[in-house]
């Protein structure tokens, strides 16, 4: 049995290691940093020790790094430091989150204290499954973030370090490295960093890059006056075209008239009378004009629902409209930035389409449209995913020739359909607007359960009509249009519809019970 | 090839008498088995000590030279059972294998080996993957040493530490002829450190002579009477003989402190979350001295009696760390204290939570239990009442609650298994849900969202074997998965063997990505790679026929979405009886990225014509449903706001990381879904021809686009 002999005389020592935890997902490059910050702290002589539990979370997982580091004491030059294996709650010194929503889940684990935690984040958003998954919007607010940072961080540094990254062509890891230099919690200087990085070795260019820029922006954080606080930037906002004349007579006439209505609806308006007339043409924009004429003008916020959603509804999805997107000029060169091709490389576009024959017969006349919808051989044929090189000749001409279909659209099939449907609702949102305006009005925007293509959209449509049914069932109830308005809501939060239906039958409870 | 090299560490692997080495505790141990002598290494991968295995695997060279055999076993039995080769000759050796599955799996060979014992030392490194971040169930390995009569070292958590214990552990395997498992912990597997390394060391007994000159002994052969000898012998012999060499080595430690009527006892894996929680509450120091008197476990099993009680006579009371349950060693400190008549009161599982990981939080909020009981007077103020106001942070903080999303591990950007649990989907549309057994691997991502599919896990490569109660006459068919690994681990016996035996009317899909993909990339013999010293490319269709399986189809593209579905259709309604097995074949994206970029790279540096493919999203025709997300999950799919007014929902957009492995696409198309997804190709030094035929369709396409855009009115698009 080892016996060590116990210096009791000797007080402990007070020293504390400096500890920092590391909240990144998989594949962000968290073990880089990592190895990067143990480095540095050993090119300066000084203990350090790191642990992660990567197991399978290395597979884009939310994962935890952790970093224990202490300058060696001269009094005690043969002891090694004993540090800890993971963080405890309320002692870590900095944690650095990779991501926005990692930076949170810092804070509920308890790792960031108003006492002594710098909190580092980068404010970039990079999705979590169920974010994406909703049918409506899923995105998590990233300003609760904030908010909860603010308080619980005695400081927090955040900005967008995937930019930073992705215009010096490196990693969020090596910006994050640089926040850490320039925010100054460590005792090492700015060439340590910089040393450490060239002696790793790997994207030594891009890297030191990227860590400079990630060094000055955080320094100058810190020189901001603490009492501003960092704040989730806005949501990106609506951008609204003006509703003015752009030199062509009849397009000029629709807005001269449009003006008409009252102020409010001008942004809205002007949004929806261009998407009609790019979808048809100015006669279109007649139609849609004499729709929204019918509203009672005087009620604005139906009014802005109406607009909107009438304007959806118009210019619904067809091959015509996809083909014509996929046909425009300045599209190319659009794909060609996104997907960062270079003027010295060749770009071929290949589309995917997989028409059926419920999109093909919608292109014909309704009689005959509706016969060969039901022939069950054609539907075979027709029925398969086809691959289109719309940069060659041949695909091109295909699809441009669909989108100059245009001007046959309103004697097709699929034409009758949509504005069989659409009269309907829009019947149905006069009708409330007589006696329930807030039920008119949530039963306007209950039209944005339809949408999308093929199954999508017959799916979409069909949780549109049960609340619709709903609402039927609901008008003259002092709380209709709160009903309409949570069903529109559970429709979008799951895509089989289970809490809709689920909903439903509560409704049908509240008529049992009267 | 595995997914991450080794090159740079295996260099440390030459470090001498007089270097030191800094690296990860699994790497310490690998060095730490060359300075042992060990003549021989084998093993299966897995986290956390697949990094053993692939740095040996880096190290042919080096292992050569020195004349040490290393071995990818085909399981953790195998390996296991390659220890038989201690048992005869004076060769160490040493074996390693996550736990306590691989125990699981391997405790066959382990049970017969300590039956019989053996004559050179023989080391079972275990991976003990518990608590945050274990993929696995939760239990201790502590259990078999105790029914198998093995010797547990578990020491403390740093490299050093892990190192000596490595050489001690050899020794007490010789000296008490018992194999002695090597438990350490995920994070110490992980834990970067230093040690003063000693140089390496050849095998004195090389294993050729055993071959060339071989002995037996019936004694040392599981087969009555011995057996029962055998017994008596781990009694009456071994274990007083391990007991005493683990006393006189020291390989437990006692630190002494002055707060002596009280003290704690620990496992050496928990000896540097005591110390901290010690620190915290002001009775220890960041080097290691102690108030309180310390007693060190690193070896857990067997327990020194003498030492225990030297250490608790004359205390107030003592507290034991034991982490997991049930709380073995506690259970035999109270009748070791009882027999002794000492009277300290042992605390442990009262103050400490019985199931669980020790965090930090853990540890502090225990041993501050037991401390304010018998010494509140040794703590600071500080510690007995922690002052802080908190509400509005907490309050702030527990709202994040519903904000952050969950973040499981899933598939990767471009992984061939996603569009197989696409095309089950599809197919679920269809006929409806079906029983899915699934197996142990990444495809067990399948039960998250967005798939949701698969019902139970029983274990690697008995996907199949846990479907076999439902080969009845039924409406529909069960469908089971494996993946190659656990194919080639057990799974064409288990599985596929007995479905055929029992003619087995379901539907099993064997995911073939080329490698062992979910422990880190390793080849198995399936693999399609050159492997200078493994024999790979050995199809998983011919094993399949050749243990007599008829309806067999091979998949050589998984993105095939619409083959895929088409596929599984068929074998869920074919008339056909007898096991339906589906391999479905394409790389695992994650080591073809690693072994295609590079390569890319290059070519397109020395001008070479290289094609990069992705995908893009058509804001403009993306509607926002984001179908196309719930069949797919990728990471590199995702979604975005729009500043369009008349747009509701964020619309769906591919991000850089995107490979263009084709999935979004082939779903768009197969599920029927949505035409605003493109595919680009992108020709980095095309050629001549290319370039010309190029710029003629631009120029066409641009004059049509002129002639439309001239013929209508034309808003100007913002973009978003």
């Amino acid at each position: 049995m080892n016996v060590s002999v116990a210096p009791i005389s000797v007080g402990l020592s007070q020293a504390r290691p400096i500890s920092i935890a590391v909240l990144a997902m998989g594949g962000q490059g968290g073990g880089v940093l990592v190895d990067w910050i143990v480095a540095l702290a050993e090119r300066r002589g000084w203990y350090a020790q790191s642990t992660s539990v990567p197991g399978v979370a290395q597979r884009t997982g939310a994962t935890i790094y952790y970093i224990e580091m202490i300058a060696p004491d001269p009094s005690r030059p043969h002891r090694h430091p004993v540090l800890s294996l993971m963080p405890a709650p309320g002692k870590v010194d900095i944690v650095i989150g990779a991501e926005l929503m990692e930076a949170g889940r810092a804070m509920l684990r308890g790792l960031v204290s108003p006492d002594r935690t710098l909190l580092i984040g980068s404010s970039h958003r990079s999705l979590a499954v169920i974010e994406k998954t909703a049918p409506g919007d899923g995105t998590a607010d990233a300003s609760q973030v904030y908010e909860a940072a603010n308080v619980a961080a005695n400081r927090f540094i955040a900005f967008d370090m995937a930019e930073i990254a992705d215009s010096t062509g490196s990693a969020v890891s090596a910006v994050l490295f640089g926040a850490l230099a320039g925010a100054a919690a460590l005792p090492f200087t700015t060439e340590d960093f910089e040393a450490t990085i060239r002696a790793a070795g790997v994207g030594v260019d891009a890297s030191l890059r990227a860590f400079a820029a990630g060094r000055e922006r955080a320094a100058a954080e810190l020189k901001q006056d603490p009492k501003i606080k960092p704040a989730a930037k806005p949501p990106l906002a609506k951008h609204y075209p003006k509703l003015e004349p752009i030199g062509d007579a009849g397009y000029d006439a629709l807005v001269a008239r449009a003006l008409h209505l009252p102020a409010e609806l001008h942004g809205i308006v002007a949004a929806g009378l261009q998407r009609v007339v790019d979808f048809q043409d100015v006669a279109y924009g007649q139609d849609y004009l004499n729709r929204l004429e019918a509203m009672p003008r005087d009620a604005l916020g139906l009014m802005q629902a109406f607009a909107k959603y009438l304007a959806i509804a118009m210019a619904y999805d067809d091959v015509i409209r996809v083909a014509d997107l996929k046909t425009r000029p300045g599209r190319f060169d659009r794909v060609r930035r996104e997907v960062r091709a270079g003027d010295d490389q060749v770009l071929a576009i290949t589309e995917f389409f997989h028409p059926r024959i419920e999109e093909m017969a919608g292109l014909l006349p309704p009689r005959l449209g509706e016969k060969l919808e039901r022939n069950a051989r054609l539907a075979r044929l027709i029925d398969r995913g086809r691959k289109l090189r719309t940069t060659g000749p041949l695909a091109f001409l295909l699809l441009y020739g669909v989108a100059g279909l245009r001007r046959f659209r309103r004697g097709t099939l699929r034409h009758a359909r949509e504005m069989r449907h659409l009269e309907d609702w829009a019947q149905r949102v006069r009708t409330f607007a007589a006696h329930d305006l807030a039920l008119a009005t949530a039963v306007c925007e209950a039209r944005r359960l339809v949408g999308g293509y093929s199954d999508t959209h017959s799916r979409g449509e069909s949780k549109f009509d049960k609340v619709m049914r709903a609402a039927d069932r609901l008008a003259g109830r002092p709380d209709a249009a709160e009903w309409v308005q949570r069903l529109t809501r559970l429709a979008l939060k799951d895509a089989d519809g289970a809490e809709l239906d689920g909903a439903l039958r509560t409704i049908e409870t509240l008529f049992e019970d009267t | 090839m595995a997914e991450r090299s080794f090159a740079r560490e295996v260099e440390d692997l030459k470090l001498g008498a007089g270097d030191e080495f800094r690296g990860e505790g699994i790497l310490a141990i690998t060095k730490a088995l060359l300075e042992c002598g060990v003549s021989y290494v084998a093993g299966y991968q897995g986290a956390p000590i697949s990094h053993l295995m692939d740095v040996l695997a880096d190290a042919q060279d080096i292992l050569s030279d020195l004349g040490v055999h290393f071995e990818n076993s085909a399981s953790e039995a195998t390996a296991a059972a390659t220890l038989a080769a201690s048992v005869m000759y004076p060769v160490r050796g040493a074996v390693t294998f996550k736990a306590p599955v691989g125990i699981n799996v391997a405790s066959d060979a382990l049970a017969n080996l300590t039956s019989g014992g053996v004559t050179g030392g023989a080391l079972i490194i275990i991976g003990e993957d518990y608590g945050e971040g274990s993929s696995i169930m939760q239990e201790r390995s502590h259990a078999f040493a105790m029914k198998s009569q093995l010797w547990l070292v578990d020491p403390r958590p740093d490299v050093a530490s892990i190192v000596k214990a490595v050489h001690d552990s050899f020794e007490l395997s010789e000296a008490s002829n018992t194999p002695v498992m090597l438990e350490v912990r995920i994070r110490a597997c992980h834990v970067h450190g230093r040690f003063a390394t000693r140089d390496n060391v050849r095998p004195s007994f090389p294993l050729s002579r055993a071959l060339e000159q071989p002995s037996r002994d019936t004694n040392r052969i599981v087969l009555p009477p011995a057996s029962y000898l055998h017994e008596k012998e781990k009694i009456e012999k071994r274990w007083p003989a391990a007991v005493e060499f683990i006393h006189a080595r020291g390989m437990n430690e006692t630190f002494a402190g002055d707060i002596d009527d009280i003290g704690i006892i620990m496992q050496g894996g928990m000896y540097n979350g005591v110390i901290t929680a010690l620190r915290e509450a002001g009775l220890a120091d960041i080097w290691g001295e102690t108030r309180i008197p310390l007693y060190v476990m690193n070896v857990t099993y067997p327990i020194v009696d003498a030492e225990v009680i030297e250490f608790c006579r004359g205390k107030k009371a003592v507290l034991m760390v034991e982490e997991g349950q049930p709380e073995f060693i506690e259970q035999a400190l109270h009748k070791i204290l009882r027999n002794a008549d000492i009277p300290a009161k042992l605390h442990g599982k009262d103050l400490f939570p019985m199931a669980g990981e020790y965090t930090a939080q853990v540890m502090s909020q225990a041993i501050g239990a037991f401390i304010r009981r018998w010494r509140a007077d040794v703590l600071p103020d500080a510690a007995r009442a922690p002052n802080i106001d908190r509400v509005e942070v907490d309050g702030k903080i527990r709202a994040l609650a519903e904000v952050v999303p969950p973040r499981p591990p899933g598939f990767c950007t471009g992984c061939p298994e996603r569009p197989i649990f696409s095309a089950m989907k599809l197919v679920e549309k269809e006929l409806g849900p079906h029983h899915v057994a699934a197996d142990i691997g990444c495809h067990l991502f399948s039960i998250l969202p967005p798939f949701n599919i698969g019902a139970t896990t029983m274990g690697y490569g008995l996907g199949p074997a846990s479907a076999s109660a439902f080969n009845i006459p039924a409406g529909k068919r069960s469908i089971s998965m494996m993946g190659d690994g656990g194919f080639w681990h057990n799974g064409l016996t288990s599985g596929i063997g007995n479905a055929v035996f029992n003619q087995h009317d379901g539907v099993i899909v064997v995911v073939d990505n080329y490698y062992s993909a979910a422990t880190g990339g390793q080849d198995i013999p399936s693999s399609r790679a050159d492997n200078r010293s493994r024999s790979t490319k050995h199809p998983i269709v011919e094993a399949v026929k050749g243990v007599g399986a008829t309806w067999v189809r091979q998949i050589d593209r998984t993105y095939d979405v619409t083959r895929m579905r088409d596929t599984l259709r068929e074998a869920l309604t074919t008339e056909q009886k007898g096991p339906k097995i589906i391999v479905a074949s394409s790389e695992c994206m994650l080591n073809k990225q690693r072994r295609v970029k590079p390569l890319a790279a290059a070519a397109a540096k020395r001008g070479e014509r290289v094609v990069r493919e992705r995908f893009g999203v058509d804001e403009d025709v993306c509607s926002g449903d984001h179908a196309c997300i719930r069949l797919s999950g990728c990471p590199s799919l995702s979604v975005k706001p729009t500043s369009d007014p008349l747009k509701d929902n964020p619309v769906a957009a591919v991000d850089n990381s995107c490979v263009g492995c084709g999935h979004c696409g082939e779903v768009a198309d197969a599920a029927v879904l949505c035409p605003s997804f493109y595919r680009a190709d992108i020709v980095s030094n095309p050629t001549a021809a290319e370039v010309w035929f190029d710029r003629l369709w631009r120029r066409m396409i641009g004059a049509l686009q002129r002639r439309r855009a001239g013929r209508r009115i034309m808003f100007t698009q913002e973009t978003a």
